[in-house]
């Protein structure tokens, strides 16, 4: 979707903004609502493709106007609520009105330390051959789909080299839609500053987008 | 425990909590909406108590998902102490100095990260396809998710709040040289700049340039040189002088 979470190039005023000695978390419930996500996971039965258009899906004035971890808890909430694991009502109440659904299993402590290092590997076995090789000129396809995708609106129409073949990976646009993981083959594409963002641009920048074969067309 | 997620005894940079299990280093809770810093939200009663409601809402959905038996309190204890103790900018800085002590582990970490790395125990969730891309006199490498606030957690833990900020996911892209302006530096206008957006999951480490005047240096002190930001490509390591 064309969203406000899709930032690259937008003109915004101010610096960026690195703050010393940055701790890990800025108050007791960011370090709640990110260990809720983590584990919610589980029983949840979503992916990360879900969640994040979870996250994404939503006003440009209400995404903007969210801390990072308030829109995490946004989509956390979304998700449970599609799911009938948790009901508004029930947050409000700050108790269960409804009974619990069940679920296949969730995290426990002892499980911690595996389910982390498992993490979440998308690359899977290829069912057909890389239709495009290191060194080939693509466009980036003009697409707009009102649903979640990972092709920065800045790219797209846009000619690049591919740079790498990164093997045959979920495809977020698919997954995201609970269609499949529908695996893609994925690469490096590398797009010159001028070729995105115009003479005026530094000659000497490259920008570069790992983007799944349907994104792209060979010229 | 499985070891990439093994206690680490150098975690001096990782903050810690107090013993009230507050965060020491600030006197209040924040959020940071996108765009704005720290600096711009102090001192602004209607965000404190749109706060509590954040706090208060997520204590409540807390108490509903452990009665309904969907999470465990303990779970979540050991998530973020993890996060807050174990997984950090240590790991990567690990991964650094062995690529700049040992030629033929740099090849290795160049040609295929995710293994390399595993070698040093670290591994797994937002960390499971790594790239390593190397800075060089002709070339600096920066990294950025202009998407959401993809980052290798395995090397590097969590991300700051400027990398996952709007002004950063939306200059780094467009204009790098002055990203690194804003963190302090200019690169010279001949070296080619180049950024790496992680779209995919596809996670890149940046390998920065061993600072001169290191020659014999261990492993071990050449880490104390490697700043979180010099392996996102918006900041150097330190000098031998800065470290003493």
């Amino acid at each position: 979707m064309d969203g406000a979470h899709d930032m690259g190039g937008v003109a915004w005023s101010g610096p960026v903004a690195p703050e010393p000695n940055e701790p890990v978390f800025h108050a007791p419930w960011e370090r709640r609502a990110f260990a809720l996500t983590l584990a919610m996971g589980m029983p949840g039965g979503w992916n990360i493709d879900m969640s994040r258009f979870a996250r994404e899906n939503r006003p440009p004035t209400e995404y903007l106007g969210m801390s990072y971890y308030q829109i995490w808890l946004a989509g956390l909430e979304r998700l449970m609520r599609e799911r009938g694991l948790v009901a508004s009502d029930e947050i409000d109440a700050g108790k269960p009105l409804h009974p619990a659904k069940p679920v296949a299993k969730t995290l426990t402590r002892d499980g911690v330390a595996a389910m982390l290092h498992r993490g979440g590997p998308t690359e899977r076995e290829a069912k057909s051959p890389a239709r495009l090789a290191v060194g080939d000129r693509i466009r980036a396809r003009d697409i707009h789909p009102p649903t979640h995708t990972r092709l920065p609106r800045y790219v797209r129409g846009h000619v690049g080299v591919v740079e790498r073949v990164l093997g045959c990976h979920v495809f977020p646009d698919s997954n995201a839609s609970g269609k499949g993981e529908d695996p893609q083959w994925l690469y490096t594409v590398t797009f010159g500053g001028r070729e995105l963002w115009g003479e005026a641009s530094d000659p000497n920048l490259k920008v570069s987008v790992d983007a799944w074969e349907p994104y792209l067309e060979r010229i | 425990m499985r070891s990439g997620l093994a206690p680490q005894p150098d975690i001096a940079e990782i903050a810690t909590p107090d013993s009230a299990g507050g965060i020491s280093t600030l006197p209040e809770y924040f959020a940071y909406p996108f765009g704005m810093t720290d600096h711009d939200h102090h001192h602004h009663d209607h965000d404190h108590s749109e706060l509590s409601a954040t706090e208060l809402r997520v204590r409540a959905l807390e108490t509903v998902l452990t009665e309904k038996g969907y999470v465990d309190p303990a779970a979540l204890d050991l998530l973020i102490e993890t996060y807050e103790t174990k997984v950090g900018p240590r790991n990567g800085a690990r991964v650094v100095a062995r690529a700049w002590a040992d030629p033929a582990y740099r090849a290795r970490l160049i040609k295929d990260a995710t293994p390399a790395i595993s070698e040093l125990g670290y591994a797994g969730r937002q960390g499971e396809h790594i790239v390593a891309v190397e800075n060089s006199p002709a070339l600096h490498n920066m990294v950025v998710c202009t998407l959401c606030s993809c980052y290798p957690w395995p090397v590097l833990g969590l991300p700051p709040v400027w990398y996952k900020s709007a002004p950063y996911r939306s200059k780094a892209v467009k204009d790098p040289r002055g990203v690194l302006r804003d963190f302090g530096f200019e690169l010279p206008a001949g070296t080619e700049i180049r950024v790496w957006d992680s779209t995919a999951e596809i996670r890149y480490l940046v390998l920065p340039m061993r600072p001169a005047g290191t020659e014999g240096w261990s492993e071990e002190r050449l880490a104390s040189l490697v700043t979180r930001d010099s392996m996102i490509g918006t900041g150097l390591p330190k000098q031998p002088h800065e470290v003493a």
